[in-house]
Parts: C-alpha cells; sequence; structure tokens
C-alpha cells in the first residue's frame, strides 16, 4: 500500500516538472530574449498589485467576521482584565488605520508609477521635513501606548498586601496542576521537592512539621470566590511550565528552584458566564460542530456535549502531553465556595 | 571620507587561475563567488526540509492523529501506519524553527549575499581573507550534517523548541529528544556559531579596509551597510549564545547547576541546587532578538537596493537609511527581555523591556515610508526581484504592526506564546526575510549564474507564494486572540478551541499550496543554471559596481584595475544625463553636483 503511494505520488511530481518544462518553453517563445519585465508585465503586475490589495482587505474582512468573536476583547472574567481589553481594542484600532493606510499607499503606487518605456522617474533623493514627520507621528502614538501600557501593566503586576489577597499555591509537573490553599491562615506551609515522599502521597513535598502547613488544603479542581483578591504563587516540579489563565487574563511560568506570582480578582462566576448570549451562541456553534464528528468524539473517551468552564492551560512547551495539561477552573459565590471548601480534606489527613 | 587603496597585485591572481582543479574551484574554493553559490545551495537544501516538516505539522493539526501518507513515506518508523506522535510533532517544531531562522535565513541568506557582494560592491578583488571564508562555509556545513543527522537518532532529535529552555532540554528524562538528540543539536549549534563568527569578522575587516578609491563609507551602497552592522551584531551576540550552549552542555554531562535547581522528576529527586532556567532565558534572548535583525538587515539591505533600481529612482532619505539601520543594531541589543514579561523575572524590568521594545518600532517605521516614498512616482520595473521587494515592506508592515502588541507587557500577558506571536514572527521576520532572500536571488542571479531565470515562472512563484503566505499566517492572529497555544500537538483536548478546527484546515490548505509553489521556483533555478538565457553585462540597468565586472566569473573580479568611484550608488533618472543611471565608476560631469556629501 505505501510502495504504490509513493510510486504514486513520484509519478505525480514528474508529470507536474515535465508539465512545467513544457510551461517553460512556452513562456520563453513570445518574450524578448532577456527576461527583463517589459511594459506588458509592468503593466499585468501593476494591476495584480491593486488585486492584492483587494485581497488582503478582504482577507482582513472576513477575518474579524468569522473568526472575530474574540474572547480577549469581550468577556474578561476578571477586574484588571478589562483593562486589558481597552488597552488590546485600542491598539487594534491603531494598528488596523495604519495598515490599511500604509497597504494602500505601497500597492497604489505600485500600480500608478508601474512603468513605461521612455518615461523618467522623478528624481528625489531626500526630504529633511518629511522624515521628520514620520518619526515624530510614531512617536507621538507610541508614547501614548506606552504610558497607557505601563500603567496597566503596574496595576497588574503589584499585588496589594493591603487587600489581603487569598494566597493559593499551583504546582506544576508533567502534566498536571494541582493547587494548594493556605487555609484559615492564609499562609502557606514551606515545602521543597526534596521533602516529597510518595509512598506518604505528599506529592507537594509539604513540610510536615512546618504549623503553617497544617490547614493547607491540596486539590486538583481550582475553586475561587468571586470579587475576591487572590494571589497564585506558582512552583514547578520538573521543568518549565506557563500557567495560562487565558479568560482572567492572567499567566505565568513555573519556574523550577523559584516561586513566582501573579494576583487578580475573578469577576463573574462560571454560572454568570454560561448566561451570557456571546457564550450561549459560541457554546451553541460548538456543539453543533461536534455533534458533525460525534463518532470519533465518543470514541476518545470525551463527553459529547461541551459546556463552558474556565481553564487553566498549561502554555510552555513541557513534553509529551504538553498538550493536555489543563486544570478546570470554577468561579462561584463565597458560600459556595465555603461550602466547598469545607468538604476538602487538609494536608495531615491527605497523608497515608 | 577615507577611501582606502588596493593592495592586490591582479597578476598573481591570474597565475593561481591557471593552477585550478575541479576540487580547488568547486569545493574548496577560496573565491568568493563560489563560496556564495555553496552557502545559497546548502541553504535551499536546509530550506526545503525545514518547509516539508511545517508542512507535515500543519496537516497534524489540521486532521489530527488521522493516518497520513505524507507521513509514513517521510518520517517512517517514526509514523507508525502514518500517524504523528506528540513527541514526533514537537520534533518536528523544533527543528524547523532552527533550520529557517539559523540555517536558511542567518547563513544563507547573509552567507550568500555578503560573501557574493560585499568584494564585488565595495571594488575588491575578494575578501580580506579567503582562507577564513573557506573555513567558515565548511564549517557551516558540517553542522548542517550534524544537525540533520540528528533526525535519525533513535530517541529522535532536539524537541523542547528551537529556544531550547532547560530543565526540558537538560534532562533525557523529561523529552526523548534532551538525549543524544539534544546534544548533536548543541554541537551543531556550537559549530554553526564559529562559523558566523569567523564569516561575521571577515566581512567587517573587509568593508573596513578593502574599499576601492573613492568608495567612502557614504558611498557604499545600503546593502552593504546592512552586511557590515549584521557582521558587528553577530559579533556580539552570539558568542552569548555560544556561552549559553556551553554552560547547558556542562549542566547536561558534567553535573554543574547553572539553569538547574531543585528537580524531581520520575521518581526521583536530582542533586542540582542554585541554579536558574531564567538565567538561561536572559543568554538566549540576549542573542534570539538581535537574532531576528540578523536575520532582517540583509534582506533589508536587499530590498532597498533592488527598490531603487527597479524604481529607476534613488533610495529615499539614504542617510535617514543608515541612521536607523545603526539605531535599530543598537536597540536589538536592550530589548531581549521582551521575550520574557511572563517568566518570573522582576516587572520593573518588564516596564524596562515594554519602553526599549516600542522605541525600535520607531527606526522601522522610518524605513517603511522611505520604501513607499522610494516607489512614489518611479518608473517601476516589475521584474520578479521587484515584486518580492514590495511583497517585502508589504508583510514587513502587517507583521511589524501586530509587535506594538507583543512589546506592550500588558497585553503580552495574554498572547505570549499562542499562535499571536506565530502570526507575528512568521510574518515580520520569516516571511519578510524569506521575500528578501528570493529578491536577491532574482536580482544578483545573472551575476551568480551568468544566465538569467524565467521570468514568467517568477511572476507566477510570487503571486501563489504571496496569497499564500497572507492566507496562513494573518488567520494565526485570531486563533491566538482567542487563546489557542502554541506548540500543541493537538487540540482536541480543549472542546473550548472546537470552533477553530475549521480554520486551521484553510490555514493548513494555504501551506500545502504555498509549499507546492516553491517547486516552481527550484525548478526554474536549477533548470536556469544551465538552459536559461545568456545574461547581459548589466541586465537591470544598475548603478553598482558589481555590473562592471565581466558576465564569465574570473578570479579577482575585475580584468583590468579596479574601477574607482565618484558618485553615491543611486543616481537614478538623474537630471541632465541622457539615461537613467549613471553607474558609480563614471566621473561626476563638468558642473554636476552630488548629493549631500
Ligand atoms: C511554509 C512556510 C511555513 C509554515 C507553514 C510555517 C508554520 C509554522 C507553524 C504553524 C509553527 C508553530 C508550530 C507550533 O508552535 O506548534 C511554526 C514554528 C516556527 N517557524 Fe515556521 N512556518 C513556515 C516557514 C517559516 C519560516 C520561513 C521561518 C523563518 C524564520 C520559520 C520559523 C519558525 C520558527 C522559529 C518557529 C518556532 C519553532 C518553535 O516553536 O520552537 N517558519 N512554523
Ligand atoms: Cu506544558
Ligand atoms: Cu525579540
Amino acid at each position: 500500500m505505501t510502495a504504490l503511494f509513493t510510486i504514486i505520488i513520484v509519478l505525480f511530481v514528474a508529470v507536474a516538472i515535465w508539465q512545467m518544462v513544457k510551461i517553460f518553453d512556452i513562456a520563453q517563445v513570445g518574450t524578448t530574449q532577456t527576461q527583463v519585465a517589459d511594459d506588458k508585465d509592468n503593466k499585468i503586475n501593476g494591476y495584480l498589485m491593486i488585486a492584492f490589495l483587494i485581497f488582503v482587505y478582504v482577507i482582513t474582512i472576513l477575518c474579524f467576521w468569522f473568526i472575530g468573536d474574540l474572547p480577549l476583547l469581550s468577556n474578561a472574567a476578571s477586574e484588571h482584565g478589562s483593562k486589558v481589553d481597552n488597552l488590546m481594542i485600542i491598539s487594534l484600532v491603531v494598528i488596523f488605520i495604519v495598515q490599511t493606510i500604509t497597504q494602500f499607499l505601497l500597492h497604489y503606487f505600485a500600480f500608478k508609477y508601474k512603468g513605461e518605456k521612455g518615461k523618467k522617474a522623478f528624481f528625489y533623493a531626500d526630504n529633511n521635513t518629511l522624515e521628520f514627520i514620520w518619526t515624530i507621528i510614531p512617536v507621538i502614538v507610541l508614547a501614548g501606548l506606552i504610558i497607557y501600557g505601563l500603567f496597566t501593566w503596574n496595576d497588574i503586576m503589584n499585588i496589594d498586601e493591603d487587600e489581603d489577597p487569598m494566597v493559593i499555591e499551583l504546582y506544576a509537573q508533567q502534566f498536571n496542576w494541582k493547587a494548594r490553599y493556605s487555609g484559615a491562615d492564609n499562609v502557606l506551609g514551606k515545602a521543597n521537592v526534596r521533602l516529597i515522599d510518595i509512598d506518604r502521597a505528599n506529592i507537594l513535598g509539604v513540610d510536615e512539621e512546618d504549623p503553617n502547613a497544617q490547614d493547607d488544603i491540596i486539590v486538583s479542581e481550582l475553586h475561587l470566590p468571586v470579587g475576591k483578591p487572590v494571589v497564585f504563587k506558582m512552583r514547578s516540579q520538573d521543568v518549565l511550565h506557563s500557567a495560562y489563565m487565558p479568560h482572567f487574563r492572567a499567566q505565568m511560568n513555573c519556574v523550577p528552584g523559584m516561586v513566582t506570582q501573579f494576583g487578580f480578582t475573578p469577576s463573574v462566576t462560571t454560572a454568570d458566564m454560561r448566561e451570557r448570549p456571546e457564550m450561549i451562541d459560541k457554546v451553541k456553534n460548538i456543539n453543533e460542530l461536534r455533534s458533525e464528528r460525534a463518532a470519533e468524539i465518543e470514541e476518545s473517551g470525551q463527553e459529547l456535549i461541551y459546556e463552558f468552564d474556565y481553564l487553566l492551560l498549561c502554555n510552555k512547551i513541557c513534553g509529551t502531553s504538553h498538550y493536555n495539561m489543563q486544570m478546570k477552573i470554577i468561579v462561584e459565590t463565597q458560600e459556595e465556595f465555603d461550602a466547598w471548601l469545607k468538604e476538602q480534606t487538609t494536608f495531615p489527613n491527605s497523608l497515608n | 571620507m577615507s577611501a582606502t587603496i588596493d593592495t592586490h597585485d591582479h597578476e598573481d591572481h591570474e597565475v593561481h587561475h591557471h593552477k585550478q582543479t575541479f576540487i580547488t574551484k568547486y569545493i574548496f574554493s577560496l573565491d568568493h563567488k563560489m563560496i556564495a553559490k555553496q552557502y545559497l545551495i546548502t541553504g535551499t537544501f536546509m530550506g526545503i526540509i525545514g518547509i516539508l516538516m511545517s508542512i507535515m505539522f500543519r496537516m497534524q493539526i489540521a486532521w489530527p492523529s488521522e493516518p497520513n501518507v505524507l507521513f509514513e513515506a517521510l518520517l517512517g518508523k517514526w509514523a507508525p501506519d502514518g500517524v504523528m506522535s506528540a513527541d514526533v510533532y514537537l520534533a518536528l517544531v523544533t527543528i524547523h524553527g532552527t533550520i529557517m531562522v539559523f540555517f536558511v535565513l542567518t547563513a544563507g541568506l547573509s552567507g550568500t549575499f555578503s560573501n557574493l557582494l560585499i568584494p564585488l560592491q565595495i571594488g575588491a578583488r575578494d575578501m580580506a581573507s579567503g582562507f577564513l571564508n573557506m573555513v567558515s562555509y565548511w564549517l557551516f556545513f558540517i553542522s548542517c550534517v550534524i544537525m540533520v543527522s540528528s533526525l535519525f537518532v533513535e530517541a529522535g532529535p532536539a524537541a523542547a523548541g528551537w529556544t531550547i529552555y532547560p530543565p526540558l532540554s537538560a534532562l533525557p528524562m523529561a523529552s526523548g529528544g534532551s538525549g543524544l538528540g539534544m546534544t548533536l543539536w548543541l554541537v551543531s549549534m556550537a559549530i554553526f556559531i564559529a562559523s558566523s563568527l569567523i564569516g561575521a569578522l571577515n566581512y567587517i575587516v573587509t568593508v573596513i579596509n578593502m574599499r576601492t578609491k573613492g568608495m567612502s563609507m557614504t558611498r557604499l551602497p545600503l546593502t552593504i551597510w546592512a552586511f557590515f552592522v549584521t557582521a558587528v551584531i553577530g559579533v556580539v551576540s552570539f558568542p552569548v549564545l555560544l556561552s549559553a550552549a556551553l554552560l547547558l552542555i556542562m549542566d547536561r554531562s558534567f553535573g554543574t547547576s547553572f539553569f538547574l535547581s531543585d528537580i524531581f522528576i520520575q521518581g526521583e529527586v536530582l542533586h542540582y541546587q542554585g541554579g536558574s532556567p531564567v538565567l538561561f532565558e536572559h543568554l538566549f534572548w540576549f542573542l534570539g532578538h538581535p537574532e531576528v535583525y540578523i536575520v532582517i538587515l540583509p534582506a533589508m539591505g536587499l530590498v532597498s537596493e533592488i527598490m531603487a533600481s527597479n524604481s529607476r529612482k534613488p533610495i529615499f532619505g539614504y542617510r535617514a537609511m543608515i541612521a536607523s539601520i545603526l539605531a535599530i543594531a543598537f536597540l536589538s541589543t536592550i530589548v531581549w527581555g521582551h521575550h520574557m514579561f511572563v517568566s518570573g523575572m522582576n516587572p520593573f524590568l518588564g516596564s524596562v523591556f515594554t519602553f526599549t521594545t516600542l522605541l525600535i518600532a520607531i527606526p522601522s517605521a522610518v524605513k517603511a515610508f522611505n520604501w513607499i516614498t522610494t516607489i512614489w512616482k518611479g518608473n517601476l520595473q516589475m521584474n520578479p526581484a521587484m515584486l518580492f521587494s514590495i511583497g517585502f515592506v508589504s508583510t514587513f508592515i502587517t507583521g511589524g504592526l501586530t509587535g506594538i502588541i507583543l512589546g506592550d507587557s500588558a497585553l503580552d500577558i495574554n498572547v505570549h506564546d499562542t499562535y499571536f506571536v506565530i502570526a507575528h514572527f512568521h510574518l515580520v521576520m520569516g516571511i519578510s526575510a524569506l521575500y528578501g532572500m528570493f529578491a536577491g536571488i532574482y536580482h544578483w542571479y545573472p551575476k551568480m549564474f551568468g544566465r538569467m531565470m524565467n521570468k514568467n515562472l517568477g511572476y507566477i512563484h510570487f503571486w501563489i507564494t504571496a496569497v499564500c503566505a497572507y492566507g496562513v499566517f494573518f488567520p494565526m492572529h485570531f486563533i491566538g486572540m482567542a487563546g489557542l497555544p502554541r506548540r500543541y500537538y493537538s487540540n482536541s483536548s480543549f472542546p473550548l478551541f472546537d470552533d477553530l478546527t475549521n480554520t486551521n484546515v484553510v490555514i493548513t490548505m494555504f501551506a500545502i499550496i504555498g509549499g507546492i509553489a516553491q517547486i516552481i521556483y527550484l525548478y526554474n533555478f536549477f533548470v536556469s543554471i544551465f538552459y536559461g538565457k545568456k545574461a547581459e553585462q548589466n541586465p537591470w540597468r544598475s548603478t553598482t559596481l558589481e555590473w562592471t565586472t565581466p558576465v564569465e566569473h574570473i578570479h579577482g573580479n575585475w580584468a583590468g584595475p579596479i574601477p574607482h568611484v565618484y558618485r553615491w550608488p543611486y543616481d537614478y533618472s538623474k537630471p541632465g544625463h541622457d539615461v537613467d543611471f549613471v553607474p558609480q565608476n563614471i566621473p561626476l560631469m563638468e558642473g554636476e553636483e552630488e548629493l549631500q556629501h
């Protein structure tokens, strides 16, 4: 079978090349000997430049139209998320305007000034005013974006201890996530990979002696109370991973040997997010597509019907199953959260 | 305004010439023109491998885990029954990235055109050291052989991404490719770096010392400026990657802990203590970012030259172009941290790198505007090289603009390591530099091979490639903004992304068509070497010195004395002249003024 296919492919290539030889010969006939563009070439390619400009515009419009219901621009589920989205929209608008104008100029000039025999180009080597203008305009636009961007960045990265954020550890290992809640004292017990004891089920290497560790809770599904600031302390036991929570506009690498952090305040519960009209549409669309591949999906063991959930994805290449390293995130009311937390076993009780 | 004197004695070279054998002429050649061709052919070969890989992993993304004849045929035992595994996917992505960035667009592009054009355009008989030049090429060749041979290692080639971040790249238990495959990757890259450094030093020395009489720095074509500055950036940044590679080798083989600390893997704690992977990221990107300018600056130089010649107009803002090359070169060494906003480094550093990164957009914008003004009111000769140059400006703008988003730390949080990044850098660096390379090949083919490429095949090649490049990479911005991470072997674990599958299929279709279009180019390239129309001495009617040499290659480039230079390289359509170009070796007419010197 393989051999047959290989032979067919080789045959196809051979035929293609033979065809091309003929194209080559035909192409060589009518033209002048030189293979340098003549007026006819200039004209055809000039028109094609305009066609290409239209193509670029059309593909832009199509992309916005069909795949532009960007979850990045709406539906942020964290408090800083809407600021990020605003900045993103402003940047996209600036880019869109500059892109439309410059592509127009480039392709239109290529069409308008296509060469003709006997015409002479305009000798125009320099103009300091022009150079100044197009240095200063980007400077102004970029200055605006930088300032806005830096304020937003500082806002996100500086974690306000006064707000008393809830401390949660995110723990990455090939190819799994775990979360550790710091419990009533809001302080995580000390931990190091050297303390890992698989036989006792101390998989995070938490120090059993540490008083702060006694009320810690280790889980594999992340629950967050809505409206409460959280700060994630991230660790990895083996290679780099990245904790990526796109709906919350949050991402930070998990680095073996150090603790990294990222904080945010979830602002929309999972239940509310599922009710949003855009989300209902999106889920409906996804389920329609899934029903077309029903057999395949059921064979793979996944549930056929998709229901929206927030996710934590791994976003730094970490090996074979990198593509499947995820954890569900559930945002809920404080009461629901408290009830859930009470159900979980504390660290000392989880040991064998 | 210093001009240097030609020290080569011409008679000497004639003597050499007679003693050449096949081996000294074609294999261990010391002649820069032959070495340029060797770089080009080797780079082309690596490019074919790299592009085939990208088509295969794109097929995997579009039709995940479906048996594929192409995989079965090309991957053999790696794809039993034509099904690709996750490890193989990661290996393909890694080697594709490495080959395209280093072997095709660094060595293939810079190596070819620096070698070909530096001596010819500055008026020198050869490189400062022909011997080192040959050594540089052969080191490059050896590194290619090692990289390709790593594809046949039992446990697979390196599979940690082209950025080879430790610990993944340091620990064989973390990834199959981190065993012998990674060792070969590191050895290959170390040799590659040695080759680049030798080459770069040679370029620098040649440009500084061997310009012909009258060829002052401000009469140099922009190509030479670009190659010169590229070489300087290479000399500054490549040694840092070399040191990172050496330290990584130490960690891997000699138990040191430069980049490793506190690791528990496969049931055991490793002894490493006190190192940091973030340090590796700093070292890597200290080269990695300048590297993208090492890739793009030569392409910019080629495009500037080709645009001026084919517009029959001077390049607009010659001095601003030089200034922006220098500004980009300087800034490129202080922006590396924009790859590390979410690496865990201090957020304050993130602010600094956001600032420097958005600064670098300014000289880039100046260049784009200058190119557009160059074609304004020109008399554009739409040769294939010109089409690729216009295409270059188009993709450079499209790709460059999204850099405003990625360079802004607050926005990068959410699009870092998604397909948005893939879209950005392929357009601004990958496709643009590839266009620059194609433009250069179509334009200087007559100089390299004494024959012309077929223009109609060139047109077909350009238009299919141009449409496919946008078709592949433009939609990737959107799937990236939807949150789809890169380096995922399959997206089927995330129903969340199911509405992106159709887009992924469309992208792959464009990639396949674009890949096939390259066969047209390869055919044109190789057949024209033997059957192309014989070239005239100056087919594009250009002003630079390489077109004053004879079509047949001779050792020492000019049969008689080296021409002297009397004017800048952009006297196209200058008022007061009958022809629309005045070569650099034509003295000023009586009463003629040279522009701004
Ligand atoms: C036929 C044309 C090409 C196609 C279809 C293509 C496609 C892709 C795709 C889809 C990825 C991302 C894979 C992933 O992250 O899972 C990728 C990675 C990459 N490509 Fe290309 N590419 C092409 C040409 C190029 C060129 C010309 C360059 C030169 C700069 C290049 C450089 C890279 C690099 C550096 C990576 C990153 C590899 C990594 O993640 O380690 N590619 N390519
Ligand atoms: Cu991962
Ligand atoms: Cu960079």
